[in-house]
């Protein structure tokens, strides 16, 4: 009994140690570096100095992109998610399989792609000259920004999404149906409130990476659109004011765990959320 | 029972993946009838019901209501309603929103659904149970509640798919006691699917037999008992001795090398003949007054009557008697008149019958259904 213990901890092992040194650990450092100064010694200054109408607007910013890109993400997958998984298995696989194809190509070079697509002399304006069309000015818009965002993380909404849709047990729809309900009834009756834990898996795989994006903005915003992910990346990297860097990181995980939070606040206690 | 008919199906045939499932089926249904499709599995009785609730449309044939065709009606603007195997209840809504599922899709007054939920509550006895998580109740429970939420759209006709399948013996009997109570009170038609034959003869009012994809009888619990048209229906129903006979002349007739007086007529001289004998129509009695001879093969104790096996002239009777005979004992059976029922030859002769490679745990075998699809 003892020995079988010993070896279940002994298990875990690698795990704790996974743990402390790349989660606790950043985790102190930034805690750290958020409430000191460049000497090291205690401040909140720090924080006080994201309170300047500059970077509150970045916050502001950041949180609108991510909750637009989230909603859209979610208004694009579900009604994908669904005619998936009403498919056969087999072709629900290879369909799949498809929504994640892009995913296996390197993030930096699917961005770029998008600038070459969205450019006033792109690949879209280039097509639209042949019909007189424009060239429609796209890069470097608000709209670039979220489209971005939207494209590289709507796999994320739409898998949970399915993979809960694909659960969802065909007698049910047929008891709803014999109780009465026309199919758009039994989708609003039925289909959704069941399908509630994968929106919301979704919400949160798409929410926070949008959040604290940084690269997406920089390339197809053209630098007009700071997010607080741009901006932490120029505390380190150019600035090298770690303090201010960590102190905004700080903030940016509340406002996660804080929209986190209201969500679940939503889910069934038994909604079984995947993340 | 009223004579009205509510239900017809005139032709009906369905085919999946080049499987026929259902073979020219016609059938009728009256008003406040007690409906049961009797059969093995995959012999189309599911099927047969999923037509009538609209989840399967025919490849050919008419399905009546009355009588108006129906055949392109979706499910959910048909008076039907469906209690479905294993429930399909609503995982994400309690007892009470369960039941209340069809009247708010009607968009009936908060006061009436609350009413009529009390009222369905009542019927299946689960009074105070309004706000528990379906999820966590029992089999039999979540069974009453699948009833209650199908019958409180008062539908004309309640489709029941093998609804006591997954309980448990005793429950099934109560179940089923409930069930008919139900049926009597509401005057609701029920069609009620089932592969259990002693469920279908204590419940029913019309018994259907089904097999191949085609029926085989319509009749009363003791009309399909007593007069089974075919060697099938003879073997499904109830245990029986189906010996190959040469029908003599109108009530005379022969088989096992005897000569037997039967109430059987109209069959044409010396027609070749399926004869059957319910075990316990057979009377064991001493070798020098038995009509036939044979040697008890096997006895088995049942607690109301031992399970004889004998074999005469090469043919595994089953007797079922109150008195113990010992194994290798010799024995003679006598057979009254009305104890033999005589059926025409038909694709099942041959098939059923015959007790020589009976036990009682391939009995228990051919009773597990497999799901029907």
């Amino acid at each position: 009994m003892n020995k079988k213990t010993l070896i279940q901890k002994a298990a875990a092992a690698p795990h704790i140690v996974w743990s402390v040194l790349f989660i606790i650990a950043p985790l102190i450092f930034v805690m750290y570096y958020a409430f000191t100064d460049n000497e090291g010694s205690f401040t909140v200054s720090n924080f006080t100095e994201l309170f300047q109408a500059s970077y509150l607007e970045i916050f502001l910013r950041s949180v609108c992109f991510a909750f637009l890109a989230t909603v859209i993400c979610l208004v694009l997958a579900y009604p994908i998610a669904y005619f998936i998984s009403r498919a056969n298995a087999k072709t629900q696989k290879i369909l799949i399989m498809l929504v994640m194809l892009p995913m296996w190509m390197n993030f930096l070079i699917r961005t770029y792609s998008w600038m070459a697509l969205l450019e006033d002399t792109g690949i879209i304006n280039t097509f639209l000259g042949f019909f007189g069309i424009g060239p429609v000015h796209m890069i470097n818009t608000a709209g670039a920004v979220i489209l971005g965002m939207v494209y590289n993380y709507l796999p994320y909404m739409i898998i949970p999404i399915h993979s809960v849709l694909s659960k969802v047990d065909v007698r049910l729809l047929e008891a709803a149906a014999d109780l009465g309900s026309n199919p758009f009834t039994v989708i609003t009756k039925v289909v959704f409130p069941l399908s509630i834990p994968g929106i919301i898996s979704g919400i949160t795989m798409v929410f926070v990476p949008s959040i604290s994006t940084f690269y997406i903005s920089q390339k197809l915003g053209g630098g007009n659109f700071d997010l607080i992910g741009d901006t932490i990346e120029r505390q380190f990297q150019t600035a090298y004011n770690y303090n201010l860097g960590a102190s905004m990181s700080f903030v940016l995980m509340l406002l996660i765990i804080i929209s986190m939070t209201i969500m679940n606040k939503y889910a069934d206690d038994d909604g079984g959320v995947i993340i | 029972m009223n004579e009205k008919k509510i239900i017809e199906l005139k032709g009906v045939s369905k085919t999946f993946d080049d499987e026929v499932i259902l073979d020219n089926i016609d059938l009728k249904v009256y008003e406040k009838e007690f409906m049961t499709l009797l059969g093995p599995s995959g012999c189309g009785k599911t099927t047969t019901l999923r037509i009538i609730a609209g989840f399967v449309t025919p490849d050919s044939g008419e399905v009546l209501f009355d009588d108006v065709k129906i055949n392109d009606v979706p499910p959910h603007k048909r008076s039907v309603n469906t209690v479905f195997q294993k429930y399909a209840l609503f995982p994400h809504l309690n007892v009470y929103e369960n039941i209340a599922f069809a009247l708010r899709l009607k968009k009936v007054s908060e006061e009436e659904i609350y009413e009529r939920v009390e009222e369905m509550l009542t019927m299946v006895n689960l009074r105070g149970f309004e706000k528990r998580d379906v999820n966590l109740l029992s089999g039999g429970q979540q069974q009453r509640v699948a009833i209650a939420r199908a019958l409180i759209n008062k539908p004309r006709v309640l489709l029941l798919d093998e609804p006591l399948g997954a309980l448990d013996l005793k429950l099934r009997k109560d179940m089923q006691n409930e069930l008919k109570n139900i049926q009597r009170k509401t005057g609701i038609t029920f069609i009620y699917v089932t592969h259990d034959q002693e469920e279908a003869l204590s419940m029913s009012d019309t018994v259907v037999v089904m097999a191949n994809g085609k029926i085989q009888q319509i009749g009363s619990p003791t009309d399909i008992y007593n007069e089974p048209e075919n060697a099938f229906v003879a073997d499904f129903i109830g245990e029986s001795n189906i010996i190959d006979g040469v029908m003599l002349d109108d009530f005379k007739v022969r088989f096992s090398g005897h000569e037997f007086v039967c109430l059987d007529k109209g069959f044409g001289k010396n027609e070749a003949v399926d004869v059957v004998v319910r075990p316990e129509d057979v009377d064991v009695v001493p070798l020098e007054k038995g009509m036939l001879r044979g040697v008890v093969d096997s006895v088995t104790f049942k607690g109301v009557h031992y399970e004889i096996i004998v074999t005469i002239n090469k043919f595994k009777w089953m007797i079922q008697s109150t008195d113990y005979v010992a194994p290798m004992q010799k024995i003679g059976i006598y057979v009254e008149p009305d104890a033999i029922h005589i059926m025409k030859k038909s694709e099942f002769s041959g098939m059923f019958g015959d007790y020589s490679s009976f036990s009682d745990e391939l009995d228990h075998l051919s009773d597990v259904t497999e799901e029907e699809e």
